[in-house]
């Protein structure tokens, strides 16, 4: 049996029930829904790739990227001429020619050649997002296949042949960032690049290496970026008897309508992860031994193939 | 316990009596449109998702959107939407809260078509400025359908345009009202 207690506290919530309604906001109820739900983080950075290597960021489905990215020659000239002869290496670039593709919002692919002789196709999926009341971080994950055409090497015995999969790379990469503000993102990159030809008697097949990158938006529309790779082994690696570095690469990015233009200084030519991560034969130093910095840019252009659901009745109207 | 219950449901009916001349929907539709004849493609986006409440009595208006909510047909835009024009993680929506002076010539218990005119004050990109407009209203078997067309200055509002792609976007966008309110 009810208490007189139990009725009058019973009659009250009917009558609070009504007030609340009849308060002046009437989204009331609305807005305490909205507050409860996962705000995910947007734009953590401008582009699908940092400088070199990739971001978090996919592209939408249906949305088509063509990327033309350039990495002049050394700075110095390398060997043939000197810096001002070479205008400070813009006459030696490696050009890469790629394009993606977004096939759902969390999963998109692409393929790309490069002057290196590289050619490539990449798989990147979106597995964690950062969000509000949700996961502090955005995890995706990406693997590309490399396969480098250039000529057969001579081998020391005339009949050997030089195999196929002597020709293969694979880079496997978890992207972990954080948006922390509007303006800072950062993102860690735990790499392993696998190279099915090494001397296997002095280095390992496969070398591990710790990136990490960041962003700062100066505008709206301008941003500095940077890119580190720390290779955990193989350090001591030589590709055709030069020593290699590590791979640092500055950026300044920006933004105008349907662009992004990436303006890079890096001490890698090679736009290969496999080269970039593990085989890069050229160092930041200015002066010491050499000044083999490059200069270079990346250009994206989207064009959106498939259009997102509710806009496609309009296309099929305009036939 | 049978008085109390008959007590129970009584009060919780009328004091639903107390707010049942409010129409609401979650669903209403607005379009913004800034393109302009030098626009090199249509910049146009629309949520599907406001939510519009009117009492019917006072003629006490209110429209909300959360500007994430805008579709648009191409990503980038969308992305350009949100991250640089409207900046919607630091103003998530965009809102409207006025009234329909003319509410006395609105029978909301009669079908037909009527034209009111709004009042009050509209909330876009953290910035709010009083608007009046002419819209239409439609009352058809117990739904009201709240029509409406308008123009806003975007400087009015602190939305900037870099200079770079001035003649692309209007400097004035369309924004278009569509909601069908359900009475409660």
């Amino acid at each position: 049996m009810l208490t007189f207690k139990k009725t009058a506290i019973l009659v009250a919530l009917c009558f609070t029930g009504g007030i609340s309604f009849a308060q002046d906001d009437m989204f009331a109820d609305l807005n305490k829904e909205i507050a409860k739900q996962k705000d995910y983080a947007a734009y953590t950075f401008k582009s699908t790739r940092l400088l070199d290597g990739s971001t978090i960021e996919n592209l939408a489905s249906g949305v088509l990227d063509f990327r033309i990215s350039h990495r002049f020659g050394a700075m110095d000239g390398g060997s043939v001429g000197n810096a001002v002869q070479n205008l400070y290496g813009v006459d030696n670039a490696i050009t890469k020619i790629g394009v993606d593709f977004g096939i759902t919002p969390w999963l998109m692919v692409g393929v790309g050649h490069s002057a290196s002789k590289d050619n490539d196709g990449f798989v990147k999926a979106k597995i964690i997002r950062q969000a509000t009341n949700g996961m502090p971080f955005t995890l995706s994950y990406f693997g590309s296949i490399d396969m480098e055409t250039l000529p057969a090497p001579q081998l020391p015995v005339a009949t050997d042949s030089w195999l196929f999969t002597n020709r293969l790379f694979f880079t496997n990469q978890l992207l972990i960032a954080r948006k922390f503000n509007n303006s800072l993102s950062l993102q860690l990159m735990p790499t392993l690049v696998h190279y099915n030809y090494v001397d296997s008697s002095k280095f390992s097949n496969n070398t591990f290496a710790l990136g990490i990158g960041g962003r700062m938006k100066l505008t709206k529309r301008a941003a500095i970026t940077a890119e580190y790779y720390y290779r955990l082994n193989n350090t001591n690696l030589l590709v055709n008897g030069h020593t290699t570095y590590n791979t640092f690469s500055l950026g300044y990015e920006v933004e105008t309508g349907g662009h992004v233009f990436q303006f890079i200084v890096s001490n890698a030519q090679s736009l290969a992860e496999r080269s970039f991560i593990g085989q890069n034969t050229d160092s930041w130093g200015f002066l010491y031994p050499k000044n083999s910095l490059h200069l270079g840019f990346n250009i994206s252009r989207v064009f959106t193939i498939i259009k997102p659901e509710g806009f496609k009745e309009e296309e099929k109207k305009k036939w | 316990m049978k008085k109390l219950l008959i007590a129970v449901s009584l009060l919780t009916i009328t004091s639903a009596s107390l707010f049942a001349q409010k129409a609401m929907t979650r669903t209403g539709k607005i379009t913004f449109d800034a393109t302009t004849p030098t626009s090199p493609e249509k910049i146009s986006g629309i949520d599907k998702q406001v939510a519009c409440a009117m009492d019917a009595k006072t003629g006490h208006i209110q429209f909300q959107s959360q500007i994430k909510d805008f579709k648009f047909e191409k990503a980038l835009m969308e992305d350009h939407f949100n991250e640089n024009y409207m900046e919607s993680k630091n103003f998530p929506k965009a809102s409207f809260d006025g009234n329909i002076t003319n509410i006395a010539d609105v029978n909301l218990s009669k079908d037909g078509t009527y034209t009111a005119t709004a009042t009050g004050k509209l909330d876009i990109h953290g910035t709010t400025n009083p608007v009046t407009t002419t819209g239409t209203i439609k009352v058809s078997g117990g739904k009201i359908t709240v029509i409406a067309k308008f123009s806003v200055k975007l400087a009015d509002y602190k939305i900037v345009i870099p200079t770079v792609v001035a003649d692309k976007i209007a400097k004035e966008a369309t924004i278009s009202l569509d909601a069908e309110l359900i009475q409660k």
